[in-house]
């Protein structure tokens, strides 16, 4: 595992060849001798008096990480892993002696067996969590490596790499991978039961009844230990299933609704050789797509203001063929005034696209809800107001007349060249 | 003024086609892309004034496109966004990252021509939608106006109101009584507020994106 390449150059971390922060690494390659040997020397430090632990965690604050060299992924297979593990286990076990030594220490039967279900539980969760492929062997019926789930993007790059990791590992050990899969997990075991003996003798001058009692929470902990990652997979793979019936379920409503709408209109556009019909068909589908994409109602079971003008608006451009393009700023509920505005909106729309020379025709609403003010407008001809037909009174009847009969106002304005526009005000009653 | 260079960006071909039929005989196209990483190409070889830029693409879309634009050394063309969506965080989203109009693809191509020399000469354009929108974002007064560019002044607000109506700039000119360069330049700093303002619709909206503002 030592590189023998000999950049030195500043002191840094090493955290490719360190075990921990890659302090003993990096001093040992700053200063071209053997990894090892530095790590003994912390260990010696530490089982000393623990001046090497306060070493090594001042080396870790101040000395910088090193990125000198490409980020390469470190494989450690048979021999090497055990040695990190033995290496490892020594080094804590130092540790817990210095603490011991100096009475940083609660009890011998509280450290030791939390210490075997640390080591032993890392083991067991490691095993089936994470780079072997044993529960695929257990699971043969499962077609695709349980470990790697369409996982949340924010994760998949940490994921990843160490998945990469583990696929490499087991391809150099596709032979062995079973039994050291098997003789992991089994060590794991027999380290969580050992730490639940070791509490349980340490206790055992206690009152019987309290034995039972522990006995029982040992035995719960140590199978919880236990069966914990299985419990963990089984909840995982039942939320993936969930999630999957849910898209799937939202894929069959898209997939309805664009069936009786978009499908239904392409086919009657296929079918008709009417321009003008199938501009309106394509008008009158798109207003409805989008409705729905922004999650309103569709036109014509409204009981909101911008809802109903849309939805008179699609009538009106059904029944004439002209464009109406409809703009509505704030909304609000529809009572029996607004139901009016509404009516004499349309009624506007209704003249403009029949006298607007086929022109489109805008509609502008806008309601804070103190006040609404609609616009309609086209770019047609236009007529004097001074010299209003006698076919326009009706007209004037159902817009000007309508707004004042519920408290409101309307104005038209036109000029021959300009187009016209109807104003509809209605001011909330206090 | 010359006649504004136009790059055409659009993930469809077709559409890509119907725009250069109705817009070759108005302005000059300098061509055409199909995706983000064309586009940036072809902005860094043709330096075209004028961008018409598709607002959903693969690869981050025209929002994508402008920021990596920015980065180019020398070509800083303008932006129009022209999209089929008029969804309130569609065209934020376009407009915070620096285009200077939103006109939806339903635009006739004497509009569209239109649109583009006016962005190519400095001007802002909204569509009456994109004015219902912006209306719409800064109606009422803002919880904690922290600075003025976080509300319209009146005079902002009758000049949207108009182009909400469907109203030219000329014509809203004569009906305000003042000048169109006025007109412009209010539509102008409508847009620049809907660019810097802290609004919180805004931010929203952006933040639900995932853009860096």
């Amino acid at each position: 595992m030592t590189t023998s390449d000999a950049s030195t150059g500043d002191l840094r971390r090493d955290r490719e060849e360190g075990w921990i922060g890659g302090v003993a690494a990096g001093i040992a390659r700053r200063f071209g001798i053997d990894v090892s040997l530095v790590r003994v020397a912390f260990v010696v430090a530490t089982a000393a008096g623990g001046v090497g632990l306060a070493a090594y965690a001042l080396g870790w604050l101040v000395i910088p990480a090193g990125d000198s060299r490409p980020a390469r992924v470190r494989i450690r297979t048979g021999r090497a892993a055990v040695e990190v593990a033995v290496g490892t286990a020594f080094l804590l076990l130092a540790v817990l002696l210095t603490f011991r030594a100096l009475g940083i220490w609660f009890s011998d039967a509280v450290v030791w067996p939390l210490v075997l279900i640390a080591g032993g539980g890392a083991l067991i969760w490691r095993q089936s969590m994470g780079g072997s492929s044993a529960p695929a062997a257990r699971d043969p019926a499962r077609p695709e490596d349980p470990r790697t789930p369409p996982v949340d993007p924010r994760t998949a790059g940490a994921k990843s790499s160490a998945t990469e990791a583990g696929r490499h590992a087991v391809a150099v050990r596709e032979t062995t991978r079973a039994a050291v899969a098997i003789s992991r997990t089994g060590l794991g075991i027999a380290l969580v039961v050992a730490a639940g003996i070791v509490f349980l003798q340490a206790t055992g001058a206690l009152g019987a009844a309290r034995d039972v009692l522990l006995a029982v929470i040992a035995a719960v902990v140590v199978l919880g230990v236990i069966f914990a990652p299985w419990v963990v997979r089984l909840i995982r793979s039942l939320t993936e299933e969930r999630a999957e019936r849910i898209r799937s379920q939202e894929r069959a409503e898209v997939a309805a609704h664009l069936h009786d709408s978009v499908l239904q209109t392409l086919a009657m556009v296929q079918r008709s050789d009417n321009p003008a019909e199938v501009a309106a068909l394509a008008r009158r589908q798109e207003r409805e797509l989008r409705a729905w994409l922004a999650g309103r109602p569709a036109p014509g079971q409204s009981s909101r203001l911008a809802s109903a003008l849309e939805a008179a608006a699609a009538e009106v451009e059904e029944q004439h063929g002209v464009p109406v393009e409809v703009v509505v700023v704030g909304d609000r509920d529809l009572d029996q005034a607004h139901e009016a505005v509404v009516a004499a909106a349309r009624e506007a729309m209704t003249n403009a696209a029949k006298f607007g020379g086929g022109s489109p025709v805008d509609v502008y609403a806008e309601s804070d809800g103190q006040r609404t003010h609609v616009f309609v407008r086209d770019r047609g001809p236009g007529f004097d107001p001074g010299a209003v037909p006698a076919d326009r009174r009706g007209v004037r009847e159902s817009i000007v007349g309508r707004m004042r009969r519920h408290g409101g106002r309307a104005r038209v304005t036109s000029e021959p060249g300009s187009g016209t526009e109807v104003e509809l005000v209605l001011e909330a009653r206090p | 003024m010359t006649e504004p260079r136009v790059l055409i960006v659009d993930d469809h071909q077709l559409f890509r086609a119907g725009v250069r039929a109705e817009l070759e005989p108005l302005v000059e196209i300098a061509g055409e892309a199909g995706g983000v990483d064309e586009a940036l190409d072809a902005i860094e070889a043709r330096s075209p004034d004028v961008v018409l830029l598709d607002v959903h693409m693969p690869d981050g879309g025209g929002v994508e496109v402008i920021r990596r634009a920015a980065t180019l050394p020398g070509a800083s063309p303008c932006f129009l966004a022209l999209s089929v969506s008029d969804a309130a965080e569609d065209v934020i989203a376009v407009i915070r990252a620096g285009a200077r109009g939103y006109v939806t693809k339903n635009i006739s191509g004497d509009e569209l021509a239109d649109a583009v020399r006016r962005v190519h000469e400095g001007d802002a354009v909204f569509s009456p939608r994109l004015a219902g929108f912006v209306l719409d974002a800064f109606a009422g007064p803002a919880p904690q106006p922290e600075t003025e560019l976080d509300a319209l002044t009146a005079r902002e607000r009758e000049v949207l109101q108009h182009i909400a109506r469907g109203y030219m700039y000329k014509e809203i000119a004569l009906r305000l009584d003042i000048s169109p360069k006025t007109v412009e330049a209010h539509v102008s700093s409508v847009l620049r507020k809907l660019q810097l303002s802290s609004r919180h619709e805004l931010t929203r909206w952006a933040a639900e994106r995932g853009l860096d503002l």
